[in-house]
């Protein structure tokens, strides 16, 4: 079992949700975060004076999947998410221990 | 004893000391004292009645002439004539008994107008305090709402509260007949000096606490109509000080502003004062002109605002040690624009309500070159901002542009055309844009630009008189015969130099009444009027107001707080701040 860490451009996560539920993940877990990466932030002026917004809003998609499903997932993620342009985003998939289904104790492959 | 109760108790010693000295004051000074009249049995009548042109109803009988002056020729004619006019009215007053009881009820009629109007005017204007609630705030950050909102709030009562103990009584108490709502005269004592042979106006002396013979109907409707303009001047201040002061040291500022910081100036511009007279004994155009209160509401408020934000010292983290500014964005574009809008219609109260008489139709005329104003000052920043400055139509500019337009015209609007109505807001509009730069310099952080607002455009407001005045109003202004007319309608400079006293002496005097009263407030504060650095970094609304602004909302506070740069260390940045 494995998760999937995907950070993405805010007005994407539409597009990669859907792209998701094709190939038959239909769990997620999203967070409003904020960062760069190589992108840098940009320079805003107020009232006659600079200053910089390091930080942009992005998007962090968090999905536990089994194995197979794991390419699958990390091309539909990385096509529908890709503009072209700096900032898209990254993925980082990690290995998880065990997982459990609450309402019905259920663990395991069962539970993804 | 904490220092809060020990001010508490001076406090109310000095409440205490007032409300003896008003008890012994409360009957009008004077032999022959008015008769109040508190439920309006007897206030307007046909001594009221006037045309269009402010020809008298009712013909007063001439004074008798003396030996002397009835030997003059032109005198002897003068008499002779307002003699017969006499004679004629007491002849068609016993002719038609009937109309001079209908008389009686015209007038009443005429002197209610005037009533309903100038109270109504009030009414918008005791609005405005919204408008600068919702603009300070919306320009200020949201962990901070729930403080400024409330020294918004309270400024209300507390200005109200020194305005009714004895800031009215000193601003006009020497007032005389308060001739459009049935002229009744018993503000009538007024504390005079002479000086260089002329006689002085400081302040007034009846009216403390509305007793007496001020318990009269028009003097408590002059009363509110005062009021919620006091209540403007104190509100500036809020603004250029938010953010970073103790919420008890606004209330001593709060205790101080209505009752001796507001009232001595507007007294020598509005309550038969000096400045006022300035025409009358030195010549200088019809003295010190301020229709609406550009230089007595709006310069007082921005003097103080500039004055208390310079000894409280800029926010925490607004400037690096090199003087470069931090940015603090508006949390609430949306709250500052809506507030502008509300503070532009009560302007509708503001203007023209200072005529205190809704019988006089120059209102329609006040009423549209306040409009026009507000709508050239508003164009001129952004315009200014978009194409010269910033190239983006910065909208916080946009609030301050229309707010600036309004503050100039408060004074010129009843003495000006239309376009110089458009001309003075547009001056305004830029004016207000390159003083905010010009603060921001110096290092004076002024986080709603009130007093560029308020103080700059305040003082831009009267001088422009002296430059604007069309000649087409104002005959017998400050008891000085012919109309307002300024340097550019052939009225010559001396009106501007009139303007240019007012504006230099409430500079000066305000600049100086204020440093004294933060001393006396900092030292009733326990020596500082600033929260803790760690609070204000932490945002003021729970530690001040006990009470979250936007309870239940996530608030990035790293994003609304910069830190200074440029400093040794972290632990030094105590020196970002200067602290009185």
């Amino acid at each position: 079992m494995k998760k999937i860490e995907a950070i993405v451009k805010p007005f994407k996560l539409e597009e990669v949700k859907e792209a998701l539920a094709e190939i038959g993940i239909e769990g997620m877990t999203v967070t409003e975060v904020k960062g760069f990466g190589r992108q840098k932030g940009q320079t805003e002026i107020y009232r006659g004076s600079e200053y910089a917004v390091d930080f942009l809003p992005k998007i962090k998609i968090e999905i536990v999947l089994s194995d197979e499903k794991l390419d699958h997932a990390i091309e539909a993620i990385t096509n529908t998410a890709r503009t072209g342009k700096i900032g898209d985003g990254k993925i980082f998939v990690l290995l998880v221990e065990e997982v459990v289904r609450i309402r019905t104790g259920e663990r395991g492959g069962a539970a993804v | 004893m904490k220092p809060i109760r020990r001010t508490t108790t001076w406090l109310g010693v000095l409440l205490l000391a007032v409300a003896i000295f008003s008890r012994l004051t409360a009957h009008a000074w004077g032999d022959d004292a008015p008769k109040p009249d508190p439920a309006d049995t007897a206030t307007g009548n046909a001594s009221d009645v006037q045309d269009a042109s402010g020809t008298h109803f009712v013909v007063t009988a001439p004074a008798d002439l003396g030996a002397d002056d009835a030997k003059d020729p032109q005198k002897a004619k003068t008499y002779a004539e307002a003699k017969k006019a006499y004679d004629e009215y007491l002849a068609q007053m016993k002719a038609e008994p009937l109309a001079v009881k209908l008389a009686d009820g015209v007038g009443h009629n005429r002197v209610a107008i005037n009533f309903m109007w100038t109270l109504v005017t009030g009414f918008l204007v005791m609005f405005m305090q919204a408008g600068f609630a919702l603009v300070e705030t919306g320009l200020c950050r949201a962990k901070n709402a729930a403080h400024t909102m409330s020294m918004n709030l309270l400024i209300y009562p507390l200005g109200m509260l020194g305005f009714y103990v004895c800031g009215f009584a000193f601003m006009f108490g020497g007032l005389g007949p308060i001739a459009t709502m049935g002229g009744y005269g018993g503000l009538n004592h007024e504390f005079t000096i002479n000086l260089f042979g002329k006689p002085f106006g400081l302040c007034g002396l009846t009216g403390f606490f509305l007793k007496g013979s001020s318990y009269d109907a028009s003097v408590f409707a002059l009363f509110l109509f005062q009021m919620v303009f006091m209540d403007t001047t104190a509100t500036i201040p809020t603004g250029a000080c938010a953010e970073r002061w103790k919420f008890s040291s606004f209330c001593l500022y709060g205790a101080f502003v209505g009752s001796v910081m507001y009232p001595f100036f507007g007294n020598w511009v509005w309550g038969g004062g000096w400045l006022a007279m300035l025409g009358q004994n030195f010549g200088l155009g019809h003295g010190h002109v301020d229709f609406a209160g550009s230089s007595v509401v709006h310069m007082t408020g921005g003097v103080i605002g500039l004055i208390w934000a310079w000894l409280l010292g800029p926010r925490y983290g607004k400037f690096n040690k090199d003087g470069s500014v931090n940015p603090m964005p508006a949390h609430n574009v949306v709250f500052a624009i809506l507030g502008t809008f509300i503070l532009a219609f009560g302007w509708f109260g503001f203007n023209p309500g200072s005529t205190l008489a809704g019988t006089d139709l120059r209102i329609a005329v006040v009423a549209t070159n306040t409009m026009l104003a507000s709508a050239t000052g508003a164009m001129s920043s952004c315009l200014y901002m978009w194409w010269f400055k910033t190239k983006k139509p910065d909208p916080t500019m946009m609030c301050n542009g229309m707010l600036a337009g309004l503050v100039a015209i408060t004074a010129p609007c009843a003495f000006v055309g239309s376009g110089g109505a458009c001309i003075i807001g547009l001056v305004a509009g830029i004016l207000v844009v390159e003083s905010v730069f010009f603060w921001d310099k110096r290092g004076i952080d002024d986080p709603v630009g009130a007093i560029s607002v308020h103080g700059v455009n305040g003082a831009w407001g009267c001088l422009s008189i002296g430059l604007f005045a069309d000649g087409t109003y104002g005959d017998g202004w400050n008891g000085v015969a012919g109309t307002v007319k300024g340097l550019f309608y052939g009225g010559g400079i001396s009106q501007f130099w009139a303007e240019l006293i007012g504006v230099t002496t409430n500079f000066v005097v305000i600049g100086l009444t204020t440093a004294i009263v933060f001393k006396i407030v900092s030292l009733l504060s326990g020596g500082t009027q600033r929260p803790e650095e760690a609070i204000e970094i932490e945002g003021v609304d729970i530690p001040e107001m006990g009470v979250h602004g936007y309870h239940g909302f996530v608030m990035d506070k790293e994003v609304e707080t910069p830190h200074p740069r440029g400093y040794p260390s972290a632990a030094n940045s105590k020196s970002a701040v200067s602290a009185h």
